[in-house]
């Protein structure tokens, strides 16, 4: 039987809702994409923090690209892999400015990775933060550099392999390495304790940045069921046996 | 009663990732399709207001609401 | 008062006292000096400066700097230009006022510059400058037109523009105040936020794309009818009339008017917008003269657009070709005021002349 009682007949108090800072709830991802629940974290980690009026994001390309629309935040628009100069140019120019890049691992890891590497490197005082579901999302499901081994793609058949395809890129490892790098962690968005992660690592990247400690970086493991080619509700189990072993969750680097 | 959600199930997608983290498994999935043809949840008695459905959900489909003292 | 300048410090200082404020760019000859002189002079100035790690990554900083509505530039070379394309064809959608600089190895980036060498419908608006005070005057105006048409404008120059010194004075030009930049992206305190995309509408739930791309490149006609500059001289009576852009043009001009005291009857047209090109000045020319020389140093690129100026009415000769010299930057031995005579000489109507 299903409730019939609304909310406001029982004394109940709301306690939860989208952010005001989500334009609208309808959006044109695939059911179960994990991306539209790391954007909620995003937004509620922004509100939280009363950054709305300063913050600027930095968006690349990927399906999140249908994001910007529905942010009520500024959103400067940039090229696939190109997030990170964008957002160093914007920072150099509006110190004041709390900007943070939207990317996927295609975007990132693939094609941008001169880019976010040198971003960190120099300790540019942004925050990347990337969405990563080890696959090309948006083109319908090609190898990323951060697919993993056995994953298979329509450019990894049967598995991406060693010696046909090389090896995967761990970024959040690649970037702790270099000096300018001051918060790098790595969440995911199959659980809900692993929701509370990213939550927690937002906030502290967001903090970094604040506090004019350097580049600041957050992973977040999503979920892509369309090209993991899983049912839906399949994703958060595909994300825990094989992205997790290879991605762990955890503070990376902290400061 | 303690807690409830309300749901809108037009926006929902079908992908079930609420139902498993229900601690109470309150939720089932509906047989009616909506206008876009998912199916969507519908709620039982007996929700605590844990929230864990609304925090999983990809179509911000849940509004939670709870006693609160 | 002048003062004694490198063309390329020139464009430099010019570009600071238009209010520019940010600067990346990649060392790359020979436009290196621009970097150089931006590094010293733009912290004096509490602008910012960065040696991009790629050539991309700079026009990525230029674009973050211009989307916040900072008057910002870059400059390359040549192979660097290319590098930055795909980056110029977007910002050309998204709308972002940026200036460009390339400093040419020859003069065989025309076509880049003003077919655009990136994908889809953009146009450059395009200036050439043959001197460092018209480099400094035209990067006065880059910044403004960039802005009043919210297009990226691309000052094209050379290795002999970069590097020869001359007498320079700064004149900010008097131009009617532009419109604020509600389209810059600043942080959405008191407003909803924004959008600035090459993709689509600024307007947030907007889903309007095919408007917002239209609306990049529905200007162009209006652009081609009021920022068009040329240098013309001798043209009433001319038989012949070269056409030369850039310092290249410098030495036509020299060559004209050494032509002119042996007795030809020569004139010459120099483009100082390369796009929009000087199209009606050359259409007019191909009624009164006999014949058009163009003297250009690369394989034959600006002449398509006089051919498509004159539409057959006249015979279009090529005087110039592919000159380097052992460095290959560009200055190579068609450089040359004798030589330039000979060819002219050479493509002289002889029949037809009183």
């Amino acid at each position: 039987m299903t409730s019939e009682l609304t909310p406001h007949d029982s004394g109940l108090e709301k306690v939860f809702e989208k952010p005001d800072l989500l334009l609208k709830a309808e959006h044109s991802l695939c059911p179960g994409c994990g991306e539209p629940v790391a954007l909620r974290i995003i937004l509620e980690v922004l509100q939280e923090l009363e950054l709305r009026d300063r913050t600027i994001c930095v968006a690349g390309i990927g399906c999140y690209t249908a994001f910007p629309m529905i942010m009520d935040i500024d959103v400067m628009q940039a090229l696939h892999g190109r997030a990170p100069s964008v957002a160093t140019g914007v920072k150099r120019v509006r110190p004041d400015a709390v900007v943070f890049t939207m990317q996927g691992d295609g975007d990132m890891i693939s094609e941008g990775l001169q880019e976010v590497i040198h971003t960190a490197a120099r300790g540019e005082q942004v925050t990347a933060v990337v969405f990563n579901n080890a696959v090309f999302g948006e083109t319908g499901g090609h190898m990323t550099a951060a697919t993993v081994l056995g994953q298979h793609t329509k450019t990894t058949v049967g598995g991406r392999t060693r010696e046909r395809h090389g090896n995967p890129i761990k970024i959040s490892e690649l970037l702790a390495a270099l000096d300018g790098t001051a918060y790098v962690a790595r969440a995911a968005v199959h659980t809900p304790s692993a929701i509370k992660l990213t939550k927690q690592y937002l906030h502290d990247a967001f903090r970094a940045q604040l506090d004019g400690k350097g580049f600041s970086f957050v992973e977040i493991l999503t979920m892509c069921p369309t090209d993991w080619f899983v049912a839906p509700d399949q994703g958060p189990a595909f994300l825990d046996k094989h992205l997790k072993p290879i991605y762990p969750l955890g503070v990376i680097k902290g400061c | 009663m303690k807690a409830t959600v309300s749901i809108d199930q037009e926006t929902c997608k079908g992908c079930e990732l609420c139902l498993p983290v229900c601690p109470p498994k309150v939720l089932v999935m509906s047989q009616p399709v909506n206008a876009k043809g998912y199916r969507y949840p519908l709620l039982l008695d007996g929700c605590t207001g844990c929230e864990l459905c609304a925090k999983v959900c990809p179509d911000f489909c849940f509004e939670v609401y709870r006693e609160v003292s | 008062m002048g003062v004694l300048l490198e063309g390329s410090c020139a464009l430099a200082e010019a570009a600071i006292q238009a209010g520019c404020r940010f600067y990346a760019g990649y060392p790359i000859t020979p436009s290196t000096e621009i970097l150089e002189y931006m590094s010293v002079r733009l912290p004096e100035v509490g602008g910012s400066c960065m040696n991009a790690e790629s050539e991309i990554e700079a026009i990525g900083m230029v674009w973050g700097a211009a989307g916040c509505g900072v008057r910002a530039l870059t400059a390359s070379t040549g192979q660097g230009i290319s590098l930055m394309q795909e980056s110029f064809a977007e910002l050309a959608n998204a709308q972002i006022p940026v200036v460009v600089v390339n400093m040419c190895r020859g003069q065989g980036d025309y076509f880049q510059s003003t077919r655009g060498g990136g994908h889809g419908d953009y146009r450059f608006i395009v200036l050439s400058p043959a001197s460092a005070q018209e480099a400094a005057d035209l990067t006065m105006q880059a910044f403004y037109i960039s802005e009043k048409w919210r297009n990226p404008v691309m000052i094209m120059g050379d290795f002999l523009l970069s590097h020869t010194s001359e007498i320079v004075e700064f004149r900010v030009p008097d131009q009617p105040e532009l419109p604020p930049k509600t389209w810059a992206i600043t942080g959405a305190k008191g407003r909803r936020g924004i959008t600035l995309s090459p993709l689509g509408p600024a307007e947030k739930l907007s889903t309007n794309v095919a408007g917002a791309l239209a609306h990049a490149t529905s200007k162009h006609a209006a652009i081609k009818a009021e920022e068009v500059r040329v240098d013309t001289g001798f043209l009433e009576d001319a038989v012949l009339v070269v056409v030369a852009f850039g310092f290249p043009g410098r030495f036509v001009k020299y060559a004209v008017r050494r032509a002119r005291e042996r007795g030809l009857r020569v004139g010459y047209v120099r483009p100082i917008s390369l796009w929009p090109f000087p199209t009606q000045v050359l259409a007019d020319v191909a009624q009164t003269a006999q014949a058009i020389a163009v003297f250009e140093l690369n394989a034959g690129q600006m002449i398509e657009d006089v051919q498509l100026a004159v539409l057959g009415r006249a015979p279009v000769h090529s005087i110039g070709g592919i000159s380097h010299d052992h460095s290959g930057f560009g200055v190579g031995p068609l450089l040359n005021v004798e030589h330039i005579l000979k060819r002219i000489e050479d493509v002289y109507p002889r029949k037809g002349l009183t």
